[in-house]
Protein backbone atom coordinates (compact mmCIF):
# COMPACT_ATOMS: atom_id res chain seq x y z
CA UNK A 1 0.00 0.00 0.00
CA UNK A 2 1.02 3.56 -0.54
CA UNK A 3 1.55 5.19 2.86
CA UNK A 4 -0.51 8.39 3.10
CA UNK A 5 0.91 10.91 5.53
CA UNK A 6 -2.55 12.12 6.51
CA UNK A 7 -3.33 8.68 7.89
CA UNK A 8 0.13 8.25 9.36
CA UNK A 9 -0.27 11.47 11.34
CA UNK A 10 -3.84 10.62 12.26
CA UNK A 11 -3.02 7.22 13.72
CA UNK A 12 0.19 8.20 15.47
CA UNK A 13 -1.15 11.43 16.96
CA UNK A 14 -4.41 10.02 18.26
CA UNK A 15 -2.51 6.99 19.54
CA UNK A 16 -0.25 9.26 21.59
CA UNK A 17 -3.24 11.30 22.77
CA UNK A 18 -5.11 8.20 23.87
CA UNK A 19 -2.00 6.81 25.54
CA UNK A 20 -1.44 10.11 27.36
CA UNK A 21 -4.97 10.03 28.74
CA UNK A 22 -4.54 6.41 29.83
CA UNK A 23 -1.33 7.46 31.58
CA UNK A 24 -3.13 10.27 33.41
CA UNK A 25 -5.91 7.98 34.50
CA UNK A 26 -3.50 5.23 35.52
CA UNK A 27 -1.70 7.76 37.70
CA UNK A 28 -4.97 8.87 39.27
CA UNK A 29 -6.13 5.32 39.93
CA UNK A 30 -2.83 4.40 41.56
CA UNK A 31 -3.03 7.51 43.66
CA UNK A 32 -6.70 7.23 44.58
CA UNK A 33 -6.57 3.54 45.40
CA UNK A 34 -3.48 4.20 47.48
CA UNK A 35 -1.12 2.09 45.43
CA UNK A 36 1.30 5.01 45.55
CA UNK A 37 1.50 8.27 47.50
CA UNK A 38 -1.56 10.42 46.82
CA UNK A 39 -1.12 13.02 44.08
CA UNK A 40 -2.52 16.45 44.60
CA UNK A 41 -1.04 18.15 41.56
CA UNK A 42 -4.24 19.07 39.70
CA UNK A 43 -2.23 21.01 37.12
CA UNK A 44 -0.75 17.81 35.79
CA UNK A 45 -4.17 16.32 35.08
CA UNK A 46 -5.49 19.53 33.57
CA UNK A 47 -2.49 20.11 31.28
CA UNK A 48 -2.27 16.43 30.53
CA UNK A 49 -5.91 16.30 29.43
CA UNK A 50 -5.44 19.46 27.39
CA UNK A 51 -2.41 17.99 25.66
CA UNK A 52 -4.23 14.70 25.00
CA UNK A 53 -7.13 16.62 23.45
CA UNK A 54 -4.71 18.67 21.38
CA UNK A 55 -3.05 15.51 20.04
CA UNK A 56 -6.44 13.97 19.23
CA UNK A 57 -7.66 17.14 17.52
CA UNK A 58 -4.53 17.56 15.43
CA UNK A 59 -4.87 13.90 14.46
CA UNK A 60 -8.49 14.49 13.52
CA UNK A 61 -7.45 17.52 11.47
CA UNK A 62 -4.80 15.43 9.68
CA UNK A 63 -7.45 12.86 8.78
CA UNK A 64 -9.41 15.48 6.85
CA UNK A 65 -6.53 15.77 4.39
CA UNK A 66 -7.18 12.16 3.47
CA UNK A 67 -10.70 12.89 2.30
CA UNK A 68 -11.75 14.01 -1.13
CA UNK A 69 -14.79 15.74 0.31
CA UNK A 70 -14.14 16.71 3.93
CA UNK A 71 -17.28 18.84 3.93
CA UNK A 72 -19.27 15.62 3.78
CA UNK A 73 -17.41 14.07 6.70
CA UNK A 74 -20.51 14.26 8.90
CA UNK A 75 -22.03 11.51 6.79
CA UNK A 76 -19.35 9.09 7.96
CA UNK A 77 -21.09 8.50 11.29
CA UNK A 78 -24.08 6.87 9.61
CA UNK A 79 -22.87 3.34 8.82
CA UNK A 80 -21.52 2.34 12.22
CA UNK A 81 -23.38 -0.95 12.02
CA UNK A 82 -21.05 -2.28 9.33
CA UNK A 83 -18.03 0.00 8.98
CA UNK A 84 -15.13 0.24 11.40
CA UNK A 85 -14.22 3.56 9.82
CA UNK A 86 -17.65 4.88 10.71
CA UNK A 87 -17.24 3.55 14.24
CA UNK A 88 -13.91 5.32 14.51
CA UNK A 89 -15.57 8.54 13.43
CA UNK A 90 -17.94 8.15 16.40
CA UNK A 91 -15.31 6.92 18.87
CA UNK A 92 -12.85 9.75 18.17
CA UNK A 93 -15.14 12.65 19.15
CA UNK A 94 -16.43 10.50 22.03
CA UNK A 95 -12.88 10.15 23.30
CA UNK A 96 -12.23 13.87 22.88
CA UNK A 97 -15.43 14.84 24.69
CA UNK A 98 -14.96 12.41 27.60
CA UNK A 99 -11.30 13.35 28.03
CA UNK A 100 -12.32 17.02 27.95
CA UNK A 101 -14.94 16.28 30.61
CA UNK A 102 -12.30 14.46 32.65
CA UNK A 103 -9.95 17.45 32.39
CA UNK A 104 -12.81 19.82 33.21
CA UNK A 105 -13.70 17.78 36.30
CA UNK A 106 -10.14 18.23 37.51
CA UNK A 107 -10.16 21.92 36.59
CA UNK A 108 -13.38 22.60 38.48
CA UNK A 109 -12.30 20.37 41.34
CA UNK A 110 -15.21 17.93 41.25
CA UNK A 111 -13.44 15.67 43.63
CA UNK A 112 -16.07 15.33 46.34
CA UNK A 113 -16.86 11.61 46.64
CA UNK A 114 -20.19 10.71 45.04
CA UNK A 115 -20.20 7.39 46.83
CA UNK A 116 -17.72 5.34 48.80
CA UNK A 117 -16.37 1.94 47.89
CA UNK A 118 -16.47 -0.84 50.50
CA UNK A 119 -12.73 -0.38 51.02
CA UNK A 120 -13.25 3.22 51.98
CA UNK A 121 -12.12 4.73 48.67
CA UNK A 122 -14.22 7.68 47.61
CA UNK A 123 -15.45 7.58 44.04
CA UNK A 124 -15.68 11.08 42.59
CA UNK A 125 -16.70 12.59 39.27
CA UNK A 126 -13.14 12.56 37.91
CA UNK A 127 -12.93 8.79 38.39
CA UNK A 128 -16.28 8.15 36.73
CA UNK A 129 -15.52 10.46 33.82
CA UNK A 130 -12.07 8.95 33.56
CA UNK A 131 -13.64 5.52 33.36
CA UNK A 132 -15.94 6.69 30.58
CA UNK A 133 -12.97 8.22 28.75
CA UNK A 134 -11.02 4.97 29.17
CA UNK A 135 -13.85 3.05 27.55
CA UNK A 136 -13.97 5.59 24.70
CA UNK A 137 -10.18 5.46 24.34
CA UNK A 138 -10.09 1.70 24.06
CA UNK A 139 -13.06 1.75 21.70
CA UNK A 140 -11.11 4.18 19.55
CA UNK A 141 -7.98 1.99 19.64
CA UNK A 142 -10.01 -1.02 18.57
CA UNK A 143 -11.80 0.90 15.81
CA UNK A 144 -8.56 2.32 14.45
CA UNK A 145 -6.88 -1.05 14.50
CA UNK A 146 -9.86 -2.86 13.04
CA UNK A 147 -10.08 -0.44 10.10
CA UNK A 148 -6.91 -2.15 8.93
CA UNK A 149 -7.38 -5.49 10.61
CA UNK A 150 -10.80 -6.20 9.14
CA UNK A 151 -9.70 -6.20 5.49
CA UNK A 152 -9.07 -9.87 4.91
CA UNK A 153 -7.39 -9.33 1.54
CA UNK A 154 -4.58 -7.42 3.20
CA UNK A 155 -3.18 -10.47 4.91
CA UNK A 156 -0.37 -8.51 6.58
CA UNK A 157 -3.03 -6.55 8.47
CA UNK A 158 -5.67 -9.20 8.95
CA UNK A 159 -4.50 -10.32 12.35
CA UNK A 160 -5.27 -9.46 15.99
CA UNK A 161 -1.67 -8.23 16.15
CA UNK A 162 -2.75 -5.13 14.22
CA UNK A 163 -5.12 -4.02 16.97
CA UNK A 164 -2.68 -5.06 19.71
CA UNK A 165 0.08 -3.05 18.07
CA UNK A 166 -2.09 0.04 17.69
CA UNK A 167 -2.98 -0.19 21.39
CA UNK A 168 0.55 -0.88 22.60
CA UNK A 169 2.31 1.66 20.38
CA UNK A 170 -0.22 4.36 21.25
CA UNK A 171 -0.06 3.57 24.95
CA UNK A 172 3.76 3.48 24.93
CA UNK A 173 4.05 6.85 23.22
CA UNK A 174 1.38 8.33 25.51
CA UNK A 175 3.17 7.18 28.65
CA UNK A 176 6.40 8.62 27.29
CA UNK A 177 4.63 11.95 26.79
CA UNK A 178 3.27 11.66 30.35
CA UNK A 179 6.82 11.09 31.61
CA UNK A 180 8.03 14.27 29.90
CA UNK A 181 5.01 16.25 31.09
CA UNK A 182 5.40 15.13 34.68
CA UNK A 183 9.11 15.93 34.52
CA UNK A 184 8.31 19.38 33.14
CA UNK A 185 5.67 20.04 35.80
CA UNK A 186 7.88 18.43 38.46
CA UNK A 187 5.11 16.25 39.81
CA UNK A 188 7.30 13.55 41.22
CA UNK A 189 5.64 10.99 38.98
CA UNK A 190 8.54 10.86 36.54
CA UNK A 191 9.89 7.46 37.52
CA UNK A 192 6.37 6.06 37.85
CA UNK A 193 5.55 7.04 34.27
CA UNK A 194 9.02 6.24 32.95
CA UNK A 195 8.72 2.69 34.30
CA UNK A 196 5.32 2.25 32.70
CA UNK A 197 6.54 3.80 29.45
CA UNK A 198 9.52 1.41 29.36
CA UNK A 199 7.19 -1.51 30.05
CA UNK A 200 4.78 -0.56 27.28
CA UNK A 201 7.57 0.24 24.82
CA UNK A 202 9.14 -3.16 25.42
CA UNK A 203 5.76 -4.85 25.10
CA UNK A 204 5.09 -2.92 21.88
CA UNK A 205 8.50 -3.97 20.55
CA UNK A 206 7.77 -7.62 21.29
CA UNK A 207 4.40 -7.54 19.57
CA UNK A 208 5.69 -5.49 16.64
CA UNK A 209 8.45 -8.02 16.07
CA UNK A 210 5.85 -10.77 16.37
CA UNK A 211 3.81 -9.17 13.60
CA UNK A 212 6.92 -8.71 11.43
CA UNK A 213 7.85 -12.36 11.87
CA UNK A 214 4.29 -13.34 11.02
CA UNK A 215 4.29 -11.17 7.91
CA UNK A 216 7.63 -12.44 6.73
CA UNK A 217 6.23 -15.96 6.56
CA UNK A 218 2.93 -14.97 5.06
CA UNK A 219 1.57 -17.11 2.29
CA UNK A 220 -0.39 -15.00 -0.21
CA UNK A 221 -3.81 -16.49 -0.74
CA UNK A 222 -4.16 -15.12 -4.25
CA UNK A 223 -1.80 -15.45 -7.15
CA UNK A 224 -1.98 -14.63 -10.84
CA UNK A 225 -3.65 -17.95 -11.50
CA UNK A 226 -6.64 -17.23 -9.33
CA UNK A 227 -6.56 -13.56 -10.33
CA UNK A 228 -7.23 -14.24 -14.00
CA UNK A 229 -8.43 -17.81 -13.62
CA UNK A 230 -5.87 -19.44 -15.87
CA UNK A 231 -4.23 -22.41 -14.31
CA UNK A 232 -0.69 -22.15 -15.58
CA UNK A 233 2.55 -21.84 -13.69
CA UNK A 234 4.07 -19.35 -16.06
CA UNK A 235 1.94 -16.24 -16.47
CA UNK A 236 3.47 -12.89 -17.26
CA UNK A 237 1.69 -9.61 -17.61
CA UNK A 238 2.23 -7.83 -20.91
CA UNK A 239 -0.03 -4.80 -20.51
CA UNK A 240 -2.14 -3.40 -17.70
CA UNK A 241 -4.47 -1.24 -19.72
CA UNK A 242 -2.81 2.11 -19.22
CA UNK A 243 0.50 3.68 -20.13
CA UNK A 244 0.79 6.48 -17.59
CA UNK A 245 -0.27 4.54 -14.51
CA UNK A 246 -3.61 4.74 -12.80
CA UNK A 247 -5.17 5.00 -9.38
CA UNK A 248 -4.37 1.32 -9.04
CA UNK A 249 -0.65 1.89 -9.50
CA UNK A 250 -0.55 4.96 -7.27
CA UNK A 251 -2.66 3.84 -4.32
CA UNK A 252 -1.36 0.32 -3.77
CA UNK A 253 2.36 0.58 -4.45
CA UNK A 254 4.76 2.48 -2.22
CA UNK A 255 7.12 2.96 -5.15
CA UNK A 256 10.24 2.65 -3.04
CA UNK A 257 13.06 0.17 -3.37
CA UNK A 258 13.25 -2.92 -1.19
CA UNK A 259 16.35 -1.59 0.53
CA UNK A 260 14.56 1.67 1.34
CA UNK A 261 11.70 -0.22 3.00
CA UNK A 262 14.16 -2.39 4.86
CA UNK A 263 16.08 0.64 6.11
CA UNK A 264 12.82 2.19 7.35
CA UNK A 265 12.27 -1.01 9.30
CA UNK A 266 15.59 -0.69 11.10
CA UNK A 267 15.10 3.05 11.56
CA UNK A 268 11.79 2.60 13.32
CA UNK A 269 13.09 -0.26 15.47
CA UNK A 270 15.83 2.05 16.72
CA UNK A 271 13.87 5.29 16.93
CA UNK A 272 10.54 4.05 18.22
CA UNK A 273 11.89 1.53 20.70
CA UNK A 274 15.60 1.44 21.51
CA UNK A 275 16.47 5.13 21.87
CA UNK A 276 13.27 6.01 23.79
CA UNK A 277 13.88 3.12 26.19
CA UNK A 278 17.42 4.39 26.71
CA UNK A 279 16.29 7.94 27.47
CA UNK A 280 13.44 6.73 29.67
CA UNK A 281 15.91 4.68 31.70
CA UNK A 282 18.10 7.77 32.01
CA UNK A 283 15.14 9.84 33.19
CA UNK A 284 14.51 7.40 36.04
CA UNK A 285 17.35 8.98 37.98
CA UNK A 286 17.55 12.39 36.36
CA UNK A 287 14.85 15.00 36.92
CA UNK A 288 15.79 17.10 33.83
CA UNK A 289 12.69 17.26 31.65
CA UNK A 290 14.58 17.42 28.38
CA UNK A 291 15.63 13.78 28.74
CA UNK A 292 12.11 12.31 28.47
CA UNK A 293 11.32 15.08 25.98
CA UNK A 294 14.02 13.69 23.70
CA UNK A 295 12.43 10.26 24.19
CA UNK A 296 9.06 11.71 23.11
CA UNK A 297 10.46 13.40 20.01
CA UNK A 298 12.56 10.44 18.90
CA UNK A 299 9.77 7.99 19.58
CA UNK A 300 7.29 10.04 17.59
CA UNK A 301 9.60 10.18 14.58
CA UNK A 302 10.09 6.44 15.02
CA UNK A 303 6.35 5.88 15.10
CA UNK A 304 5.92 7.82 11.86
CA UNK A 305 8.49 5.48 10.32
CA UNK A 306 6.72 2.50 11.91
CA UNK A 307 3.37 3.51 10.45
CA UNK A 308 4.98 4.15 7.06
CA UNK A 309 6.40 0.65 7.16
CA UNK A 310 3.05 -0.74 8.30
CA UNK A 311 1.45 0.57 5.12
CA UNK A 312 4.33 -0.21 2.78
CA UNK A 313 4.50 -3.75 4.14
CA UNK A 314 0.92 -4.57 3.15
CA UNK A 315 0.64 -6.16 -0.25
CA UNK A 316 -2.76 -5.77 -1.85
CA UNK A 317 -3.97 -8.63 -4.08
CA UNK A 318 -5.03 -6.12 -6.73
CA UNK A 319 -1.32 -5.58 -7.35
CA UNK A 320 -1.35 -8.89 -9.20
CA UNK A 321 -3.18 -7.11 -12.00
CA UNK A 322 -0.66 -4.29 -12.12
CA UNK A 323 2.73 -5.91 -12.47
CA UNK A 324 3.81 -4.44 -15.77
CA UNK A 325 2.85 -1.22 -17.55
CA UNK A 326 3.52 -2.62 -21.01
CA UNK B 1 -33.71 -12.17 -7.25
CA UNK B 2 -32.09 -10.62 -10.27
CA UNK B 3 -28.34 -10.35 -10.47
CA UNK B 4 -27.21 -8.59 -13.60
CA UNK B 5 -23.69 -9.34 -14.68
CA UNK B 6 -21.29 -9.64 -17.54
CA UNK B 7 -19.86 -12.85 -18.87
CA UNK B 8 -16.62 -12.32 -20.71
CA UNK B 9 -15.38 -14.91 -23.16
CA UNK B 10 -11.60 -14.95 -23.05
CA UNK B 11 -11.62 -17.31 -25.96
CA UNK B 12 -12.82 -14.67 -28.38
CA UNK B 13 -11.56 -11.43 -26.80
CA UNK B 14 -8.95 -10.00 -29.15
CA UNK B 15 -7.86 -7.19 -26.85
CA UNK B 16 -9.00 -4.37 -29.12
CA UNK B 17 -10.03 -2.06 -26.23
CA UNK B 18 -13.31 -1.17 -27.94
CA UNK B 19 -15.12 -1.92 -24.66
CA UNK B 20 -12.72 0.39 -22.83
CA UNK B 21 -13.25 3.34 -25.14
CA UNK B 22 -16.99 2.89 -25.51
CA UNK B 23 -17.32 2.56 -21.73
CA UNK B 24 -15.37 5.75 -21.21
CA UNK B 25 -17.32 7.53 -23.94
CA UNK B 26 -20.70 6.57 -22.54
CA UNK B 27 -19.91 7.17 -18.92
CA UNK B 28 -17.91 10.34 -19.32
CA UNK B 29 -20.84 11.84 -21.20
CA UNK B 30 -23.37 10.68 -18.64
CA UNK B 31 -25.21 12.67 -16.04
CA UNK B 32 -22.66 11.73 -13.37
CA UNK B 33 -20.20 14.05 -15.06
CA UNK B 34 -16.94 13.49 -16.86
CA UNK B 35 -14.37 10.94 -15.80
CA UNK B 36 -11.09 12.67 -15.29
CA UNK B 37 -8.32 12.53 -17.89
CA UNK B 38 -5.01 14.00 -16.90
CA UNK B 39 -2.26 14.82 -19.38
CA UNK B 40 -4.36 13.20 -22.07
CA UNK B 41 -1.89 14.35 -24.72
CA UNK B 42 1.16 14.33 -22.50
CA UNK B 43 3.87 11.83 -21.83
CA UNK B 44 2.08 9.93 -19.10
CA UNK B 45 -1.64 10.13 -19.71
CA UNK B 46 -3.72 8.91 -16.80
CA UNK B 47 -7.35 8.93 -15.90
CA UNK B 48 -10.30 7.12 -14.46
CA UNK B 49 -11.66 4.12 -16.32
CA UNK B 50 -14.37 1.69 -15.34
CA UNK B 51 -12.98 -0.99 -17.56
CA UNK B 52 -9.48 -1.97 -18.57
CA UNK B 53 -8.15 -4.60 -20.91
CA UNK B 54 -4.99 -6.23 -19.70
CA UNK B 55 -2.83 -8.70 -21.55
CA UNK B 56 -1.05 -11.70 -20.16
CA UNK B 57 1.40 -14.06 -21.74
CA UNK B 58 0.90 -17.65 -20.73
CA UNK B 59 3.63 -20.22 -21.13
CA UNK B 60 7.30 -20.06 -22.07
CA UNK B 61 8.48 -18.67 -25.38
CA UNK B 62 7.94 -19.87 -28.04
CA UNK B 63 5.11 -21.98 -26.62
CA UNK B 64 3.14 -18.96 -25.49
CA UNK B 65 -0.35 -17.73 -25.76
CA UNK B 66 -1.56 -14.20 -25.22
CA UNK B 67 -4.70 -13.81 -23.20
CA UNK B 68 -6.49 -10.48 -23.28
CA UNK B 69 -8.28 -9.94 -20.04
CA UNK B 70 -10.94 -7.23 -19.69
CA UNK B 71 -11.41 -6.23 -16.05
CA UNK B 72 -14.16 -4.14 -14.53
CA UNK B 73 -16.24 -4.23 -11.36
CA UNK B 74 -17.48 -7.77 -10.90
CA UNK B 75 -20.64 -6.75 -8.99
CA UNK B 76 -19.96 -9.32 -6.29
CA UNK B 77 -22.87 -10.98 -4.59
CA UNK B 78 -20.97 -10.52 -1.32
CA UNK B 79 -19.34 -7.17 -2.09
CA UNK B 80 -16.60 -6.51 0.48
CA UNK B 81 -16.47 -2.86 -0.60
CA UNK B 82 -20.03 -2.08 0.52
CA UNK B 83 -20.05 -2.73 4.29
CA UNK B 84 -16.80 -0.81 4.84
CA UNK B 85 -18.17 2.42 3.38
CA UNK B 86 -18.69 4.80 6.31
CA UNK B 87 -21.31 6.93 4.59
CA UNK B 88 -23.41 4.36 2.74
CA UNK B 89 -22.38 5.92 -0.56
CA UNK B 90 -21.36 2.48 -1.77
CA UNK B 91 -24.32 0.16 -2.05
CA UNK B 92 -25.66 -2.90 -3.79
CA UNK B 93 -29.07 -2.57 -5.39
CA UNK B 94 -31.63 -5.05 -4.15
CA UNK B 95 -33.54 -5.16 -7.41
CA UNK B 96 -30.78 -6.07 -9.83
CA UNK B 97 -27.62 -6.63 -7.80
CA UNK B 98 -25.66 -3.76 -9.33
CA UNK B 99 -23.04 -2.29 -6.98
CA UNK B 100 -23.10 1.50 -7.24
CA UNK B 101 -21.54 4.56 -5.67
CA UNK B 102 -23.66 7.56 -4.78
CA UNK B 103 -21.33 10.33 -5.93
CA UNK B 104 -23.18 12.86 -3.79
CA UNK B 105 -22.54 10.92 -0.59
CA UNK B 106 -19.00 9.70 -1.27
CA UNK B 107 -16.37 11.49 0.80
CA UNK B 108 -13.47 10.10 -1.22
CA UNK B 109 -11.80 8.27 1.66
CA UNK B 110 -10.78 5.40 -0.67
CA UNK B 111 -11.50 2.80 2.00
CA UNK B 112 -13.82 0.84 -0.33
CA UNK B 113 -11.04 0.54 -2.88
CA UNK B 114 -8.80 -1.01 -0.23
CA UNK B 115 -11.53 -3.53 0.46
CA UNK B 116 -11.76 -4.63 -3.18
CA UNK B 117 -9.29 -7.41 -4.01
CA UNK B 118 -9.75 -6.84 -7.74
CA UNK B 119 -8.77 -3.18 -7.93
CA UNK B 120 -12.04 -2.46 -9.67
CA UNK B 121 -12.57 0.94 -8.10
CA UNK B 122 -10.76 4.04 -9.22
CA UNK B 123 -10.95 7.46 -7.66
CA UNK B 124 -11.78 10.41 -9.86
CA UNK B 125 -9.02 12.81 -8.93
CA UNK B 126 -10.98 15.82 -10.11
CA UNK B 127 -14.39 15.08 -8.62
CA UNK B 128 -12.61 13.40 -5.70
CA UNK B 129 -15.12 10.60 -5.41
CA UNK B 130 -14.78 6.87 -5.95
CA UNK B 131 -15.99 5.60 -9.30
CA UNK B 132 -16.58 2.22 -10.76
CA UNK B 133 -18.50 0.29 -13.40
CA UNK B 134 -22.24 0.90 -13.14
CA UNK B 135 -23.17 -1.80 -15.66
CA UNK B 136 -24.44 1.26 -17.57
CA UNK B 137 -27.37 1.52 -15.21
CA UNK B 138 -28.38 4.68 -17.07
CA UNK B 139 -28.58 2.74 -20.34
CA UNK B 140 -30.01 -0.68 -19.61
CA UNK B 141 -33.31 0.71 -18.30
CA UNK B 142 -33.61 3.58 -20.76
CA UNK B 143 -36.94 3.11 -22.48
CA UNK B 144 -36.01 5.72 -25.07
CA UNK B 145 -33.55 3.21 -26.47
CA UNK B 146 -34.61 0.26 -28.64
CA UNK B 147 -34.77 -2.96 -26.59
CA UNK B 148 -31.78 -4.37 -28.44
CA UNK B 149 -29.65 -1.43 -27.27
CA UNK B 150 -30.56 -1.65 -23.57
CA UNK B 151 -27.20 -3.20 -22.80
CA UNK B 152 -23.97 -1.84 -21.32
CA UNK B 153 -21.90 0.19 -23.76
CA UNK B 154 -19.05 -2.32 -23.60
CA UNK B 155 -21.35 -5.16 -24.63
CA UNK B 156 -22.74 -3.11 -27.51
CA UNK B 157 -19.30 -2.29 -28.82
CA UNK B 158 -17.54 -5.64 -28.60
CA UNK B 159 -16.77 -6.64 -32.20
CA UNK B 160 -16.28 -10.30 -31.37
CA UNK B 161 -19.26 -10.62 -29.00
CA UNK B 162 -16.91 -11.60 -26.23
CA UNK B 163 -19.14 -9.84 -23.71
CA UNK B 164 -22.51 -11.20 -22.73
CA UNK B 165 -24.90 -9.37 -20.45
CA UNK B 166 -27.81 -10.71 -18.47
CA UNK B 167 -29.20 -12.11 -15.25
CA UNK B 168 -26.97 -14.82 -13.84
CA UNK B 169 -29.71 -15.89 -11.42
CA UNK B 170 -32.06 -16.72 -14.26
CA UNK B 171 -31.17 -20.28 -15.23
CA UNK B 172 -32.46 -19.85 -18.73
CA UNK B 173 -30.67 -16.64 -19.54
CA UNK B 174 -27.95 -16.48 -22.16
CA UNK B 175 -25.33 -15.74 -19.51
CA UNK B 176 -26.35 -18.60 -17.20
CA UNK B 177 -26.30 -20.97 -20.12
CA UNK B 178 -22.85 -19.77 -21.14
CA UNK B 179 -21.53 -20.17 -17.60
CA UNK B 180 -23.05 -23.60 -17.29
CA UNK B 181 -22.10 -25.01 -20.64
CA UNK B 182 -18.80 -23.29 -21.26
CA UNK B 183 -17.16 -23.66 -17.83
CA UNK B 184 -17.66 -20.07 -16.69
CA UNK B 185 -15.58 -19.20 -13.65
CA UNK B 186 -15.16 -16.41 -11.09
CA UNK B 187 -12.02 -14.45 -10.24
CA UNK B 188 -10.28 -15.05 -6.91
CA UNK B 189 -12.95 -17.40 -5.56
CA UNK B 190 -10.79 -17.90 -2.45
CA UNK B 191 -12.07 -14.68 -0.87
CA UNK B 192 -15.73 -15.65 -0.89
CA UNK B 193 -16.79 -12.45 -2.64
CA UNK B 194 -18.91 -14.40 -5.12
CA UNK B 195 -18.36 -12.17 -8.14
CA UNK B 196 -21.42 -11.97 -10.36
CA UNK B 197 -19.31 -11.43 -13.47
CA UNK B 198 -17.92 -14.62 -14.89
CA UNK B 199 -15.21 -15.43 -17.39
CA UNK B 200 -15.30 -18.13 -20.01
CA UNK B 201 -11.97 -19.91 -20.43
CA UNK B 202 -9.81 -20.25 -23.49
CA UNK B 203 -10.73 -23.31 -25.52
CA UNK B 204 -8.69 -25.24 -28.01
CA UNK B 205 -10.84 -25.75 -31.07
CA UNK B 206 -8.88 -28.23 -33.12
CA UNK B 207 -10.40 -30.14 -36.00
CA UNK B 208 -9.15 -33.63 -36.44
CA UNK B 209 -9.36 -34.56 -40.14
CA UNK B 210 -8.72 -38.14 -41.12
CA UNK B 211 -7.30 -39.04 -44.48
CA UNK B 212 -10.44 -40.90 -45.51
CA UNK B 213 -12.38 -37.71 -44.96
CA UNK B 214 -10.33 -35.97 -47.63
CA UNK B 215 -10.22 -38.79 -50.16
CA UNK B 216 -13.38 -40.63 -50.77
CA UNK B 217 -12.67 -44.32 -50.45
CA UNK B 218 -16.07 -45.59 -51.19
CA UNK B 219 -19.09 -44.36 -52.96
CA UNK B 220 -22.03 -45.27 -50.79
CA UNK B 221 -24.63 -43.63 -52.97
CA UNK B 222 -22.96 -44.72 -56.18
CA UNK B 223 -23.34 -41.24 -57.51
CA UNK B 224 -20.26 -41.16 -59.67
CA UNK B 225 -21.19 -44.53 -60.97
CA UNK B 226 -24.46 -43.23 -62.16
CA UNK B 227 -22.75 -40.29 -63.70
CA UNK B 228 -20.39 -42.55 -65.52
CA UNK B 229 -23.33 -43.77 -67.51
CA UNK B 230 -23.99 -40.27 -68.54
CA UNK B 231 -21.75 -40.36 -71.47
CA UNK B 232 -22.46 -37.79 -74.16
CA UNK B 233 -25.47 -38.74 -76.19
CA UNK B 234 -26.60 -41.51 -73.87
CA UNK B 235 -28.00 -39.68 -70.90
CA UNK B 236 -30.73 -37.18 -70.84
CA UNK B 237 -29.81 -33.89 -72.43
CA UNK B 238 -30.70 -30.47 -71.20
CA UNK B 239 -33.54 -30.39 -73.63
CA UNK B 240 -34.96 -33.54 -72.10
CA UNK B 241 -34.88 -32.02 -68.68
CA UNK B 242 -36.32 -28.64 -69.44
CA UNK B 243 -39.53 -27.79 -71.00
CA UNK B 244 -38.79 -24.84 -73.17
Amino acid sequence: MHPAFSVIFLTTLIGAGQGLFLALFTGQIFSQFKMMPAQHDVNFFIWGSALAILLLCVGLLASFFHLGHPERAWRTATKWRTSWLSREVIALPAAIVTIAAYGAAHYFGWTAPIFTMPGGTGIDATLLLGLAATVATYALFICTGMIYGCIKFLQEWHTPLTVINFILLGTASGFTVATALSAYLQTGLVSFYANWAILFTVAALIFRIASMVRNRNINPKSDLRSAIGINHNNIRQMAQGSMGGSFNTREYFHGKSKSFVKSIKYIFLVLAFLIPILFLVLSLNNPAYFIPLIAVAVQYVGLIAERWYFFADANHPQNLYYQQIS
Amino acid sequence: MTQLALVIDLNVCVGCHACVTSCKEWNTSGEAGPMVDKYAYGENPTGTFFNRVQSFEIGTYPQTETVHFPKSCLHCEEPPCVPVCPTGASYKREEDGIVLVDYDKCIGCKYCSWACPYGAREIDEKQRVMKKCTLCVDRIYDEALPVSERKPACVMSCPTSARLFGDVHDENSEVSKAIRERAGYQLMPEWGTKPANHYLPRRKTEIKIHKDELERVDNPLSKEERLRHNEPGKGPSLDDMSNW
